[in-house]
């Protein structure tokens, strides 16, 4: 349902201030969500004077620079540091992105805005609530399903065929897309998003797999598939350059290809 | 629940598409329009009198120019969309630029209309 406002208890509120420490070259101010699920307030905007000339050029360098030396109690996720993980998912400058790949320099503007993946529960700070993603995507059944008996060997597949996989089998599940979706924000519920359904068509167009019936029949449903209004947030957002919007089309064509 | 509209910085291809939805919301608006005029003709020279002098009037003409700008922007929309069911178009690139061209016929074609309509 389209809830334009955010729920009372999720308006977030102005913070604390944390002023550049002494003798600071380069200061820049960074805005960013603190949410604490054990105090009783709102959410709030802390604001952050980071000396940028002391740490790294990427967003989560800046994160990682104010949790070491300015304020421990910040919370974010983390692991790889070069984009291939899909950890360090949020939303940066209004857009979403991994706070590992994207400078702040990139971000426009003199403030660079921090805050948790969109229209997600938070489990604390910049860490969102991914059950309800994960869930969707283990909905689709993302391996693969055949009926011939197993090969001895590897299942093989030519050449042409393991290239209709190429700009699917990149995605890192970080979620960027799918919670860039305004279509997703209002229909997260049952909408499956753009992530899941890129994998969806990434196991449609696989070769090997013996269950494309099975697979559209289970998005066959108004909801599941078809929330998809090409609104483009996720082909834009997407920190590996994919293009879920196209994939999705290609599912929708497969569709209504079996029927004509 | 995590900030979205109040914090996400708009791209063109989410504008055109809620002003895809706007307009078409907009021309229901412009069906019942349609069947005032109709029901008003039917009615008698009077009836029709007063609606042509509603839509006439300064408020009327802008609900007209809106209307126009209505069916010319969901008609230019709505073919983005049949690219797309048919897998074309599908690009960011190719996406903003035909967002940009949607847009810019809209705004054209009623012009167009419009002096043809006034010029008459």
């Amino acid at each position: 349902m389209v809830e334009l406002a955010l729920p009372k208890n999720s308006r977030v509120q102005k913070g604390r201030h944390h002023p550049a420490p002494a003798g600071a070259k380069k200061v820049k101010t960074f805005r960013i969500y603190r949410y604490d699920p054990e105090g009783t307030g709102n959410p709030r905007w802390d604001t952050y004077e980071v000396d940028v000339a002391a740490c790294g050029p990427m967003v989560l360098d800046v994160l990682i620079h104010i949790k070491n030396t300015m304020d421990p109690t910040l919370t974010f996720r983390r692991s790889c540091r070069e984009g291939v993980c899909g950890s360090c998912a949020m939303n940066v400058g209004g857009r979403n992105t991994l706070a590992c790949t994207h400078g702040h320099e990139e971000v426009p503007g003199s403030t660079c805005q921090i805050s948790p993946l969109p229209q997600m529960p938070v489990v604390k700070d910049l860490v969102p609530d991914l059950t309800h993603f994960y869930a969707q995507y283990a909905s689709i059944e993302p391996w693969l399903h055949t009926t011939t008996p197993e090969p001895q060997t590897e299942w093989v597949q030519s050449p042409q065929d393991r290239e209709k996989l190429d700009g699917l089998y990149e995605c890192i599940l970080c979620a960027c897309c799918t919670t860039s979706c305004p279509s997703y924000w209002w229909n997260g519920d049952r909408y499956l998003g753009p992530a899941t359904l890129l994998h969806a068509y990434r196991w449609l167009v696989d070769s090997r797999d013996e269950a494309t019936g099975e697979r559209l029949d289970a998005l066959e449903d108004p909801f599941k598939l078809y929330r998809c209004h090409t609104i483009m947030n996720c082909a834009q957002v997407c920190p590996k350059g994919l293009n879920p919007a196209k994939a999705i089309a290609e599912v929708k064509k497969m569709l209504a290809e079996r029927v004509v | 629940m995590s900030p979205h509209l109040q914090v996400w910085r708009w791209h063109l291809t989410m504008f055109t598409s809620i002003l895809h939805r706007a307009t078409g919301v907009a021309l229901y608006g412009g069906a019942v329009i349609v069947t005032a005029w109709a029901l008003a003709l039917g009615a008698g020279p009077d009836a029709y009198q007063g609606f042509t002098d509603l839509m006439a009037s300064p408020p009327g003409r802008l609900v007209l120019v809106g209307l126009t700008l209505s069916v010319f922007y969901h008609l230019a929309n709505g073919l983005r969309h049949l690219f797309w069911d048919a897998g074309l178009g599908l690009s960011v690139t190719t996406s903003y630029q035909s967002g940009v061209m949607a847009m810019a016929f809209s705004v054209v074609a009623t012009v167009i209309v419009w002096a043809i309509g006034l010029g008459q």
